[in-house]
């Protein structure tokens, strides 16, 4: 008994041994330099794996820091802690992470959009109307007031107003994006919380077809684009915002005739 | 002619994973694209056939002898978890986009019960070393056909019109399940 356990030992142990040997080995052949700061950084970062910061992982976000092809300030769920901490590491001077925010560029609720002859009935879901008819509105363009937005959005921070438009509670908004993805109208998009001005329609067609369907819309007529220098540009008959040149003091906020240009609240 | 029907026993008509049922944590978590699916079933056919050569000879010249055969599931542990360390620094070494790949599955291969399952069956069927060798290189195979099979349906899947409910793992288990169903249209023909 004693013997066989006594060989037992000594065999795992040789067998250990030799095996931790040779990696030993294997590990001077093969070692991959790395810079140390990329898993100082690693261990900084929430691990989450999102993906928010456009990179393939925390690691490789880490990665891409330390060759200063990300910002300290890339990610956006660390926050300005984690931003700070990682400029800091770095020797670099951050500035804060710009908070995301949907906003919802159509204003074309149940008041102002004109209803089309016929009535739509079916399942009440933004994807289900467009596919078939488009929903109840005239207008191809505007929100269908489906509440898939309202559905999709993890943290119960968008709320259909009485007028049929979902409205976003920018306290509780995370900036996640996923109403984004189920807005089958791509109305929602995410700008920087500070930006404060947008054009609430996405009506591509011509000034009498778009004055007809609603009577909030971009009739196109340009104004804004001629008076703003660039500010705008007219895709169609859709002036869209160009928020690189724009001055907003040169915008005509008063010279729009629907009111589709506007700041919010 | 035995080591030919060996080799097509252990990939095919016994196949590890659709047969046995063995190695199906990297058979579901590393088949959504072919390329890093062939590679893992690479790195997993080379940490088997030098698991099948290591372990033969540990069991036949250093257990048996000693009367240690209880010891074997240590052993062949042992035998594994280094292999697949020096499989990982191997990988990340040449190939970072592939290390990153593979992630957590690459590590996982030390717990991948398909190749604890090879160096057990070893003994089990009293194969002689050139027989092991054949069988590792057979079940490696077999997991690589496997794997990349899975890899390649998954791909097309991803065009598929899926009903909700069953996007994501439920269609992936299904098709598993029917992969399985077709390989067992093997048995018996060895």
């Amino acid at each position: 008994m004693d013997t066989s356990l006594f060989i037992a030992i000594a065999t795992m142990g040789g067998l250990g041994f030799i095996f931790a040997g040779g990696l030993a080995l294997a590990d001077k052949k093969l070692r991959v330099e790395e810079n140390p700061l990329i898993g100082k950084i690693n261990e900084l970062l929430p691990g989450a794996n999102c993906g928010a910061c456009g990179k393939a992982g925390c690691y490789d976000f880490a990665t891409n820091i330390t060759e200063g092809k990300s910002a300290a300030n890339g990610c956006p769920v660390g926050g300005d802690e984690t931003a700070i901490e990682i400029a800091e590491m770095m020797g670099v001077e951050s500035s804060s992470t710009q908070k995301m925010l949907p906003r919802i560029l159509c204003k074309g609720g149940h008041a102002e959009a004109v209803k089309k002859m016929t009535e739509y009935y079916g399942p009440i879901s933004c994807s289900s109307m467009h596919i078939v008819s488009g929903g109840d509105k005239k207008c191809f363009y505007g929100c269908l007031g489906g509440s898939d937005c309202v559905n999709a959005c993890p943290f119960n921070a968008i709320i259909m107003n009485d007028n049929g438009i979902p409205e976003i509670i920018e306290e509780i908004c995370t900036g996640c994006g996923m109403c984004v993805k189920s807005c089958p109208r791509n109305i929602i998009e995410m700008h920087p919380s500070d930006r404060q001005f947008f054009v609430f329609c996405k009506n591509e067609d011509d000034p009498k077809t778009s004055k007809d369907v609603c009577a909030v819309s971009c009739l196109g007529c340009g104004i804004c684009a001629r008076k703003s220098d660039g500010g705008v540009d007219m895709h169609g008959f859709l002036g869209v915002v160009n928020y690189e040149k724009f001055d907003e003091s040169k915008i005509p906020f008063d010279k729009c005739r629907t009111g589709a240009i506007a700041k919010i609240n | 002619m035995e080591l030919v029907l060996i080799f097509f026993s252990a990939a095919i008509v016994n196949n590890f994973v659709l047969s046995y049922f063995l190695g199906i944590c990297p058979f579901i978590g590393v088949s959504n694209k072919l390329s890093s699916a062939f590679s893992m079933g690479m790195a997993t056919t080379f940490v088997m056939v030098i698991t099948a050569i290591v372990s033969w000879l540990i069991y036949h010249l250093i257990l048996v002898p000693f009367d240690l055969e209880f010891l074997q599931y240590v052993a062949f542990i042992l035998v594994i978890a280094s292999l697949v360390q020096f499989v990982e620094m191997f990988i990340k070494k040449v190939s970072q986009p592939l290390y990153r790949a593979l992630g957590i599955f690459l590590p996982l291969i030390t717990t991948n019960c398909a190749i604890l399952g090879l160096a057990l069956f070893l003994v089990l069927r009293d194969y002689s070393f050139v027989e092991s060798v054949i069988y590792g290189v057979g079940a490696g195979a077999g997991f690589t056909l496997a794997i990349s099979i899975m890899a390649g349906i998954r791909e097309e899947l991803d065009l598929a019109d899926i009903p909700k409910a069953f996007q994501g793992a439920p269609i992936t288990l299904v098709v598993a399940g029917i992969l399985a169903l077709a390989f067992m249209g093997f048995s018996g023909m060895l």
